[in-house]
């Protein structure tokens, strides 16, 4: 009895469903599809608090990126305690053994140290402009807290990790936004005007195509001088990304705007005397338009990897920017990782942000075509 | 067919031309090379031995000839099996990279066996128990397939072996066979060590064949000569080995094209965190070390393996599927 009701509450919205075409508009339809979708729509809340951490990044970290302590040489993860109602860490003191000279830590919660949130550290300007010292969270003075644990210069993982976000979370947008406007451009040329551009731009795709990614990537990284600005090299890097990656979203649009060529539409407004600059714009891109964003949202993480890739081989980003390939540079060597296993936690950011992506163009895609 | 491979023949020739080209250029785009610096070197030497050889350093490279002009140097001299020296090794580059591409290719090889090996059992498993638990459990695991990179997976392996099993996984020989002559124990000990970057190289690549062949089969078991031979009364086995699989199978040999490259590129980083003597890891430091006939004769090698594997796959699909018409 009971299945049979939910048999027929789906088969009910099922068939809502077919009623509602041509009923609501096309971005209603997509949006619904998106939302039934749970997977998607978790991993698009977390690359949101992803992204939000990295916009206020210097807020969210006790200590700044270059914050040397040669006192916490890989200092192990902080613990946190509550006690007293207070979310505290207990206070550590440090001892060398005599007898193999490695520093000794001993932790007493006697002494504990409440969080204080909202507090001032270190002075940063937030957005870039306006100055600021207040942090979400600090500890008293003389006390250290490393969330993360520390590296091998002292300086708290946590606070690189979150920084370092900034550069690998960006450096997929943007690298991916040049790609979209190469890829959209070059791909609606050639598949509106086809003959020899079609035939040049297909050709040349093709070419890229037949050079191993990443070893091509390296190339041109290699080829940065090594003393650029970080700023300069950021963008150098984003644009070796996106000059390689714009290939695929060409071929998907140009196999759209070749369809769409053929179909009613367009030969109704070429007949009404529009210009081709006019049918593109306004009748072809708006159609092939959340196809790209599809696309688009697949090709981030490969951006961001291929960012994560080239600063680990020491050719992408390198110090002192902060990345989380950079990052992972220091968990190369086997003996330093397996002693200070928190050193991989960029990594783990690396597979969330990813992993998300992954779900939320997978989401897209399924929205992306509601009639079905 | 035979006209065809022919074209597709040329058409490569015609293609890894264009490939040196862009790649000549790439690599030499950065003034400062290790040539410069090996020059510098015996001119610090000083004497006549170290001039006559910076003498022939200029004429065989052509040091202050535009890029075009060493170019056809290079090139010229790679007709003749002379790929140019390494500076840093000072070692002519032919004799550094023979092994090393052997491995590579060796490497991918074996990860895309693995990749087809495991991803199609499991893709059609996948597909026939759609929508039960062990179907949502291996699309879970896809997609953490595909979101680990290689390189994490190699490190994140090399702890696990290393703290839990204590083993070392890194190198593709031990110790008392890395300079031993071939024999078949040297081979086993090659084998034993191999099965590791291969599972590591593959790993993205077995995730994401297995969903493409999940979504083949799918479309196929819909199709109309799927219920015709269940209707004649085969065993569900036939109809899915015989019928449905091999025409899924079509579409996995397209997407060789883009499997490839996936494969080349994580043997190469994979190479770097094991430590593996394959292409990987001197292909790196030649480009650190700007070296540069050594990383353009790597990067050319690269793009070949790519480009052969490409055109096997095309010929391998014209053979298997006779509907692909060779115009």
């Amino acid at each position: 009895m009971a299945t049979t009701q939910v048999l027929l509450e789906k088969a009910g919205t099922v068939q809502d469903r077919i009623s509602d075409i041509g009923r609501l508009s096309q971005w209603t339809l997509m949006r619904r599809r998106f939302m039934e979708n749970r997977l998607s729509v978790a991993g698009g809340l977390v690359l949101i608090v992803f992204y939000l951490v990295a916009i206020f990044a210097p807020f969210v970290t006790p200590y700044s990126v270059d914050a040397l302590d040669s006192n916490s040489q890989y200092a192990a993860p902080t613990a946190l305690h509550f006690i007293n109602g207070h979310i505290s860490i207990c206070g550590v003191t440090q001892t060398l053994n005599k007898a193999n000279f490695t520093w000794v830590y001993t932790t007493d919660c006697n002494k504990a140290y409440p969080l204080q949130f909202f507090a001032p550290g270190y002075s940063y300007h937030l957005f870039g402009i306006i100055p600021m010292n207040i942090h979400l969270f600090e500890v008293p003075k003389g006390q250290k807290f490393f969330l993360w644990g520390a590296d091998s210069q002292g300086r708290d993982v946590f606070s690189r990790t979150i920084m370092g976000s900034r550069i690998s979370l960006s450096i997929g947008l943007v690298g991916v936004t040049l790609s979209v406007i190469l890829g959209s451009v070059l791909g609606t040329a050639s598949g509106y005007f086809g003959g020899a551009i079609d035939n040049v731009i297909q050709r040349f795709i093709e070419l890229l195509m037949s050079m191993p990614t990443l070893p091509l990537w390296a190339a041109f990284a290699a080829a940065l001088p090594q003393d650029m600005s970080v700023v300069k090299r950021y963008f150098f890097i984003t644009l070796i990304l996106s000059l390689i990656g714009w290939t695929g979203l060409a071929r998907q649009v140009r196999a759209k705007i070749l369809a769409y060529r053929t179909l009613d539409y367009t030969m109704a407004s070429r007949l009404a005397g529009a210009s081709s600059w006019r049918i593109i714009l306004t009748h072809m891109l708006p159609n092939a338009l959340s196809h790209i964003v599809v696309v688009a949202t697949l090709a981030v993480p490969f951006s961001i990897l291929g960012e994560t890739s080239l600063s680990f081989l020491g050719i992408g980003m390198l110090p002192p920017a902060v990345s989380w390939g950079v990052l992972l540079r220091d968990a190369q060597q086997l003996s330093v990782v397996e002693s200070h296993l928190w050193l991989m936690i960029p990594a783990l950011c690396v597979i969330l942000a990813v992993t998300c992506f992954q779900l939320l163009g997978d989401g897209f895609r399924d929205a992306a075509d509601p009639y079905s | 067919m035979v006209n065809y491979v022919l074209r597709r023949l040329l058409y490569m020739v015609v293609t890894l031309f264009f490939i040196s080209i862009i790649g000549f250029f790439i690599i030499n785009l950065v003034p400062g090379s290790a040539l410069d610096a090996r020059i510098n070197q015996l001119r610090a030497q000083g004497g006549e031995v170290s001039y006559q050889e910076i003498e022939s350093l200029k004429a065989r490279y052509g040091l202050n000839d535009p890029i075009p002009v060493k170019y056809w140097k290079w090139v010229s001299g790679v007709v003749h099996g002379d790929f140019g020296e390494s500076f840093t090794y000072q070692e002519p580059v032919g004799s550094l990279i023979w092994s090393r591409i052997g491995f590579s290719v060796l490497l991918s090889s074996f990860a895309l066996i693995f990749t087809w090996v495991v991803a199609i059992p499991v893709g059609v498993y996948s597909a026939t128990h759609r929508y039960t638990v062990p179907d949502y459990v291996i699309t879970l695991i896809q997609f953490i397939g595909v979101a680990v990179p290689d390189f994490l997976m190699a490190l994140i392996l090399l702890v696990v072996a290393s703290k839990f099993f204590h083993t070392g996984v890194g190198g593709l020989f031990s110790q008392q066979y890395q300079n031993a002559p071939w024999s078949w124990a040297r081979v086993g000990n090659l084998l034993s060590h191999m099965w590791i970057p291969v599972i590591v190289i593959a790993a993205s690549a077995t995730a994401w064949t297995t969903r493409v062949m999940r979504a083949n089969l799918l479309d196929v078991l819909n199709q109309q000569y799927v219920q015709t031979a269940r209707a004649k009364g085969l065993r569900e086995a036939v109809v899915i080995w015989k019928h449905a699989v091999r025409n899924a199978l079509h579409p996995l040999i397209m997407t060789l094209g883009s499997l490839l490259p996936s494969l080349i590129s994580g043997e190469v980083i994979v190479s770097i965190v094991l430590n593996l003597p394959t292409t990987g890891p001197l292909y790196i430091s030649s480009l650190i070390n700007k070296d540069m006939y050594l990383a353009i004769t790597f990067l050319m090698a690269l793009s070949i393996l790519l480009v052969v594997g490409n055109l096997l796959a095309d010929l391998l699909l014209a053979w298997v599927d006779p509907r692909i018409r060779y115009e």
